[in-house]
């Protein structure tokens, strides 16, 4: 992948920003010493690095707003961060830009549970939302995998998604309001702690912009109360076919489990060794979990097990206390860390009708042939959220590239079937050159006219998203037409 | 009135009678809401038709101008719906038209399950549009999670064809429920709805008549699941005089509800006011409005008040917004600055010749 030069004109002015940082930021809130700039030399696609000019920690709005309008006036690239756990690469900095981290903002501003919703700084911690109101019964739904490190303002940006989306929804369906600092260093209001808004729907587009159109600092969600209990089941079958045609099965029976997650071969494997799981040597494995009373999650539980059983699978394991379903989860949820003990890997994250997937998957373990290298797959299969993780050798030259033309060739066959190129990592640099194949000019036209609105010289975040060829007379400033 | 009709049958179509018009274009669905002033409508009517329907996948695709009561049938016979339940005024203002499944998510239409399950912008996963420029566009997908690029699905959604003309859609559709109950809580006050949604027991629709102070909470699932979290509701309001609507009871009523039965025969001007839900019971306070209705927790208020009575000057201190349906106040309510400079730049991106729809959202 090609990363950009830093502008040499932008780096001449590192002293002049510097001191302006410090004329109203504590010593300790920039970091300007390149041995310390590399603690944000990259995110969680850290194949790719590349540590900032400066980075800056604020605490408040009013600070963000601050060292906005400096950077807006120097012409210096912002690159927001939350937590760096991104897959995308969506914080990795270039050489010439100024990451602006909001760890330090990590306040409650409000909860209130009458009209379930809660308003905080969007540094905190996803787990640690729910951890505040989790003694009163209540909970906030989005919990990507990573909700131990990632923080809300990264959930927002990539609109992440999480095991249990499938009734809860995504980041966007449970974001009521934001206040976001535009590039000018505005600061703005958008939303409300109203179901709906007057006029055009600005949360809906702020969510999933990936840092490019304002630092968002501060964010109202909605929480909902918990069920009583929630209860996995595990199936596993001979056949990803098959597999395939029981989930589509149980939905059509009119339910609608919270979560139902599915592991090919190689991955089974790989996080049963990893994690002793104890699950069953097969070709595909379901995690279906169901929420509810006693009553109710022995009822859907019932019409599951009777669907599953018709197609005839190898292992059938219900849990029936918290102890069992926990065991049932925890090779799931070490899939990631079981793969990262084998090699390391690259997870891939597109989308496909769910009717694709024996066929998506026979082609993917055809291709791991042709590229040589091995993968496994783990998939949100309630609504089509792939995860191929692709092994690969990072001390191996050429391993990486190898790798990465196999990627793309999954992604190019799940937009082929119908799917997307994401379905909750986001583009970042990862695959923004690979934007083409899911969009027309003209499509890609439409989205950029909107940064253009928001950000009218591209200086937030500007190398990500849009392929390079396409947002470079953007990036070099042809679009200086302000938003007023 | 409307003079001109033009009625294109297919994207490219529109996109050649965009690129050479000139004059204001009003765009018609079913033309079940009739606010058109200019000269010229565009209609959708001829853009028909389910282009793909996957039960298994909960997903369907339509033509913009396929008629709601198609789509509802269809789905109906795989046992699903449209979650969202998009209302129906047409009923209450006895409109000739049928609703389309295109005007039903340029207006972001939702109903009551709204406090479950999310509005139409929650369930809306792609669109095709063809923008003032002529130039046809895509974004999202057919696929239920989707996070390439620029979310302008949700811009479309509820942006009343002032961005362009929605072409396509797909979306996302949810079982109907094996069955469902609706307590009846009687002489009782509005915050019963809050205290209802608060529960573990999920519950999918909450409603509140001002004048007679009854509740109603519905319950939706399998059986035994419902009979379950009924008794338990009931347990939590024993201190009321309750009654059980059952299946075919309770559903009639949501229905009513939807069609905005409710507000019929009433004279007077109609409003909605979207609010924090606990604010829904200070806006009737503060209006005094001869007819009110809640929904949403107390978040949606329905209101009939007296011809010309500016329900938003007197809302003034309550933050939300109020739509005038009937009545001859502008019908969106103000919004910031910053955020109508920024609503305007991007309408101007999409409509430079400000074509479609320009009395609307200005
Ligand atoms: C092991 C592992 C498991 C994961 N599992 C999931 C999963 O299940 N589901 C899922 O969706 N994702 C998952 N992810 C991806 C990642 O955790 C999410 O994308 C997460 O939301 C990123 O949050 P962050 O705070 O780390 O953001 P960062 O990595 O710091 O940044 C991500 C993006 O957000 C932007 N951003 C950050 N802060 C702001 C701000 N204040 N204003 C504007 N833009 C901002 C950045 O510029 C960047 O583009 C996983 C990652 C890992 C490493
Ligand atoms: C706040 C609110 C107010 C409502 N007010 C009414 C009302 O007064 N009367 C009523 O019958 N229903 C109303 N509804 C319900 C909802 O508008 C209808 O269900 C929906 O409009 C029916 O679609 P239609 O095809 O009849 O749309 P139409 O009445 O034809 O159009 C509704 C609006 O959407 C635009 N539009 C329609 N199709 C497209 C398209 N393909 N692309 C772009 N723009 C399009 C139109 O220009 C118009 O502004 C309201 C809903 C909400 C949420």
């Amino acid at each position: 992948m090609y990363l950009t030069d830093p502008d040499p004109s932008i780096l001449a002015k590192k002293m002049e920003l510097v001191d302006k940082l410090l004329s109203f930021l504590p010593r300790d809130a920039v970091i300007d010493d390149p041995r310390e700039t590399l603690a944000y030399e990259c995110d969680a696609l850290s194949a790719y690095r590349c540590p900032p000019m400066v980075a800056v920690l604020p605490r408040t709005t009013e600070e963000v707003a601050n060292i906005v309008k400096i950077c807006w006036d120097l012409d210096v690239p912002v690159v927001p961060r939350g937590s760096g756990t991104s897959l995308a690469g969506g914080a990795l900095p270039t050489g010439d830009s100024l990451v602006l981290g909001v760890a330090r903002m990590n306040e409650t501003l409000e909860v209130d549970y009458p009209n379930r919703l809660m308003r905080v700084q969007t540094g905190r911690t996803n787990l640690s939302v729910t951890g505040e109101v989790e003694s009163d019964g209540f909970f906030y739904a989005p919990d990507p995998s990573s909700q131990l490190a990632c923080a809300i303002s990264g959930n927002i940006a990539m609109n992440s998604g999480g095991a249990h989306c499938l009734k809860y929804g995504v980041t966007s369906n449970n974001l009521l309001a934001v206040k976001m600092v535009t590039m000018q260093g505005e600061i703005i209001d958008l939303g409300g702690s109203q179901f709906d808004s007057s006029g055009y729907d600005l949360i809906g587009l702020i969510c999933g912009s990936e840092g490019q159109l304002g630092i968002v600092t501060e964010a109202t969600l909605r929480i909902l109360h918990k069920p009583e209990g929630a209860l996995p089941v595990l199936i596993g079958y001979n056949d990803s076919q098959v597999a395939g045609q029981c989930v589509s099965d149980i939905i059509k029976a009119g339910i609608l489990p919270v979560a139902i997650e599915f592991m090919d071969r190689p991955c089974i494997r790989a996080t049963d060794a990893f994690s002793q799981a104890g699950y069953p040597d097969c070709e595909a494995l379901l995690i279906i979990e169901v929420e509810g009373s006693e009553v109710e999650i022995e009822e859907q539980l019932a019409k599951i097990i009777e669907i599953a059983n018709k197609h005839n699978p190898v292992e059938l394991r219900r849990a029936k206390n918290t102890d069992e379903a926990n065991r049932i989860w925890l090779g799931r949820k070490s899939a990631f860390g079981a793969m990262g003990q084998i090699n390391d890997y690259m997870c891939l994250d597109g989308t496909i009708p769910v009717s694709k997937l024996p066929f998506v998957l026979k082609r993917i373990s055809e291709m791991s042939k042709e590229f040589g290298l091995d993968v496994g797959n783990v998939f949100h299969a309630g609504d089509g959220n792939m995860h191929p993780l692709i092994l690969y050798n990072a001390n191996k030259p050429g391993d990486l590239e190898t790798c990465e033309a196999f990627g793309a060739e999954i992604l190019k066959l799940c937009v082929e079937v119908g799917g997307c190129l994401t379905g909750e990592h986001g583009v970042g640099i990862e695959k923004r050159d690979l934007m083409h194949i899911q969009y027309s000019a003209d499509d890609l036209e439409a989205q950029m006219a909107i940064k253009d609105v928001f950000d009218p010289k591209w200086l937030l975040n500007p190398t990500k998203v849009f392929p390079l060829d396409a947002s470079a007379k953007r990036r070099a400033g042809a679009t200086q037409e302000t938003a007023a | 009135m409307n003079t001109v009709s033009l009625v294109p049958s297919s994207e490219s179509e529109i996109s050649e009678v965009l690129i050479k018009e000139t004059e204001p274009l009003h765009i018609a669905g079913g033309q079940s809401r009739l606010e058109a002033t200019e000269e010229k409508i565009i209609s959708t009517s001829a853009l028909n038709g389910i282009v793909e329907y996957e039960p298994g996948a909960l997903t369907m695709v339509a033509k913009a101008g396929t008629p709601l009561s198609i789509i509802k049938n269809t789905l109906q016979k795989e046992n699903q719906q449209l979650a969202f339940e998009p209302p129906e005024l047409k009923h209450l203002l006895s409109l000739p038209g049928n609703s389309t499944i295109g005007g039903v998510f340029a207006t972001n239409a939702s109903g009551s399950r709204r406090v479950q399950v999310g509005a139409a912008r929650d369930h809306l996963l792609g669109v095709r549009f063809v923008d003032g420029l002529g130039r046809i566009v895509k974004n999202g997908g057919r696929v239920m999670k989707n996070v390439t690029g620029y979310d302008l699905v949700k811009l479309m959604a509820g942006s009343w064809g002032t961005l362009g003309v929605i072409t396509e859609v797909s979306f996302k559709v949810l079982p109907i429920a094996e069955t469902q109950s609706t307590l009846k809580i009687n002489f009782c006050d509005a915050n019963i709805l809050n205290k209802a949604i608060n529960t573990p027991y999920d519950v999918s629709g909450t409603f509140y008549d001002v004048g007679s102070r009854v509740s109603y909470i519905r319950v939706e699932g399998f059986d035994k699941s419902v009979k379950y979290r009924i008794k338990q509701l009931l347990g939590e309001f024993s201190d009321f005089e309750v009654d059980i609507l059952e299946m075919e009871e309770s559903k009639k009523f949501w229905q009513n509800v939807s069609n905005l039965d409710f507000l019929k025969n009433i004279k007077g001007d109609l409003w909605r006011v979207s609010v924090r839900p606990t604010d829904g019971v200070k806006i009737i306070q503060m209006l005094n409005p001869k007819v009110g209705f809640l929904d949403w927790c107390g978040g949606l208020v329905w209101l009939r008040v007296d011809e010309g009575f500016d329900v938003r000057e007197k809302m003034q201190k309550v933050a939300g917004h109020a739509m005038c349906l009937l009545g001859k106040f502008e019908q969106f309510h103000p919004i910031s600055t910053a955020e109508k400079t920024l609503s305007n730049s991007i309408r101007k991106k999409f409509d430079p010749k400000m074509l479609l729809n320009r009395e609307l959202l200005n």
